[in-house]
């Protein structure tokens, strides 16, 4: 093999289990995040992702406790904060920030208590930063059928509800005139939001689960013009970084300071960051062209 | 010209009333918002809904759309009584406001027109590629086609937002306010390319303004809304001070001023009728 590709594909990339199971994995879920994230930006529900996300903490922990998949944890606890979320009233632009806010106060509460008694019963911090931060690598296989499950409802929701749900995100008054129940769309929308948060969690942790679900999606919508060409763009981005992300985190075993690895997430996170800083320069170069001259008018 | 089938079987019998609202009432927390509410609209008629802020024409559109309940009083829509989803009513709404960041161009937007109702993805079609095209001729938007929404101006969006109206084929047209954002100039356009469209296509547009002078050359009708309460004709009929100053349910001039029409609330009456206090009265108010 050439000798760069040989520094950039280290030994073994290809033949490694975790590696293969963290490349399905992520590249499952970057195509759930691309599409459900589009509506998430256009929405304005970030906040709502990370809320979710975070609160997956909980679950998560709980899940170590009973030493039940941590999947079903952040599954778990993202739908029924969804729902507390939506009885609260996340669907009045007002509401919004409160029933977010609340919710995300409650679960990170209840988190803490769990991490604790997790650390004490183990006397490690391993299961706080693994939850917390996330690793592809420590997927089992036996996870993967869970995987492709919530990813068909959370994918399906949005392919079925694509049409009604594009005009309500744009605008509600306009979906409501045409006789779309704006408000259930809503909480279908929601749930698929539940469980692809849960998804991103496993996959790179629950505080960094949102750069997953917006980074991508949000760096496609500066690239694109149609809805259906930015959730294609999202997903492609989605799989590009995690991909990379892997690469680099499998090189990293040979950095230093300790010789074992450099998070996955941290390289994922990082690249989707450049990427969505990329993918505005050429709107921010144009800006300064055409506001120069202006401002030169004006101030003249 | 109407190949879908679901507008075939409720299209109304030429001459009845596209839409008929007759004694309506809307009480929302604990106020009269409408009250008696009768006025009907035909076939390619373009109607002004005339009223200051609060007047109650955003509601009224809202009962007409089935949105809205009402208290009383009855709304038919070519003859049939009002159903949440009507083919029949194309819709405006007064605020839209889109990110320039929103990946939507006009012709997706104007796509939604035609089937935002159905589940599923669309399935790109010659048809519905052609049908979009034509449309977005029609409003004069074919030049913007490929542009994102939230990047065009106002009164561009207006056009897309009536296009998107327009594709499913509707017999009545709601618009709320189309006019409020709109420089003179585009608001002309606007009125212009509605009142083509009633014309050519039959169809009967009602659109709300709290001035209505941009719509006196083109009004078939108005419906005055005044107090929650309203008076319909033609503008003759109906813009003059006794029916308005009744409708208001205290004096208002009508005064007309260069071809505008301006409608001024206060102590203009008292001004003619007793002298000896004129000087102290010279608060007036233009209200429409």
């Amino acid at each position: 093999m050439n000798p760069t590709l040989a520094a950039i594909f280290a030994p073994g990339l290809f033949t490694s289990s975790p590696v293969q199971i963290a490349a399905l994995v992520c590249a499952i879920v970057a195509v759930v995040a691309g599409a459900v994230g589009m509506f998430t930006v256009i929405r304005g529900q970030s906040f709502a992702g990370e809320a979710l996300g975070d609160i997956g903490t909980t679950g998560g922990a709980a899940a170590y406790l009973i030493a039940a998949g941590p999947l079903w944890g952040f599954g778990a606890i993202a739908v029924a904060g969804a729902a507390a979320m939506e009885l609260i009233g996340i669907q009045r632009p007002r509401g919004r920030d409160v029933a977010t806010g609340i919710v995300l106060g409650a679960g990170l509460g209840v988190a803490a208590l769990l991490l604790y008694i997790d650390t004490v019963q183990d006397s490690t911090t391993g299961a706080t930063f693994t939850i917390v931060f996330g690793s592809p690598f420590t997927i089992t296989s036996s996870a993967i059928p869970l995987v492709i499950v919530l990813s068909v409802i959370s994918l399906g929701i949005i392919v079925l509800l694509f049409r009604p749900l594009l005009l309500s995100s744009i605008s509600p008054e306009l979906a409501a005139s045409r006789g779309i129940p704006v408000r259930l769309l809503g909480a279908g929308y929601l749930l698929a939001l539940a469980l692809t948060v849960a998804l991103a969690a496993f996959t790179i942790g629950t505080i960094l689960s949102t750069a997953l679900l917006v980074g991508p999606a949000a760096t496609a919508l500066r690239l694109t013009r149609s809805p259906a060409k930015a959730v294609f763009a999202a997903a492609l981005i989605g799989i590009a970084t995690t991909w990379l992300g892997i690469v680099m985190a499998y090189d990293s075993y040979d950095w230093p300071p300790h010789g074992q690895g450099w998070p996955v997430s941290f390289f994922v996170v990082t690249l989707i960051f450049l990427a969505y800083l990329f993918a505005g320069l050429p709107n921010w170069r144009r800006h300064r062209a055409t506001a120069t001259p202006t401002d030169a008018a004006t101030r003249a | 010209m109407n190949d879908d089938p679901s507008l075939d079987g409720s299209a109304p019998i030429s001459g009845a009333p596209i839409v008929s609202v007759a004694g309506v009432g809307v009480r929302l927390a604990g106020r009269d918002v409408l009250r008696d509410v009768s006025f009907a609209i035909n076939p390619g008629e373009f109607t002004g809904l005339i009223g200051s802020n609060g007047a109650g024409k955003t509601t009224l559109f809202r009962v007409i759309l089935g949105l809205q309940p009402a208290a009383g009083g009855r709304v038919l829509v070519a003859g049939h009584p009002r159903a949440r989803r009507n083919p029949l009513i194309g819709y405006v709404p007064q605020k839209f406001l889109l990110d320039p960041d929103v990946p939507l161009r006009t012709r997706d937007l104007v796509g939604l027109g035609l089937d935002a109702h159905r589940f599923g993805l669309s399935l790109p079609s010659r048809a519905r590629r052609a049908r979009i095209e034509g449309m977005l001729e029609a409003v004069d938007a074919s030049a913007f086609a490929d542009q994102r929404v939230g990047s065009l101006s106002g009164g561009e969006q207006q056009r897309v937002l009536i296009a998107h109206a327009l594709i499913a084929r509707p017999r009545l047209l709601l618009l709320d306010e189309p006019l409020a954002n709109l420089d003179l100039r585009s608001g002309h356009e606007v009125v212009a390319l509605l009142a083509r469209i009633a014309r050519e296509q039959q169809i009967a547009i009602l659109i709300s303004a709290h001035d209505m002078n941009p719509l006196l050359g083109v009004m078939d009708r108005v419906v005055y809304l005044a107090a929650g309460r309203a008076v319909s004709g033609t503008v003759d009929e109906v813009v003059r001070t006794q029916v308005l100053s009744e409708l208001y349910g205290h004096h208002v001039d009508v005064l007309r001023v260069h071809g505008r029409v301006l409608v001024v609330a206060g102590e203009a009456g008292e001004l003619a009728g007793a002298s000896d206090q004129a000087h102290t009265h010279t608060q007036v108010e233009v209200i429409a």
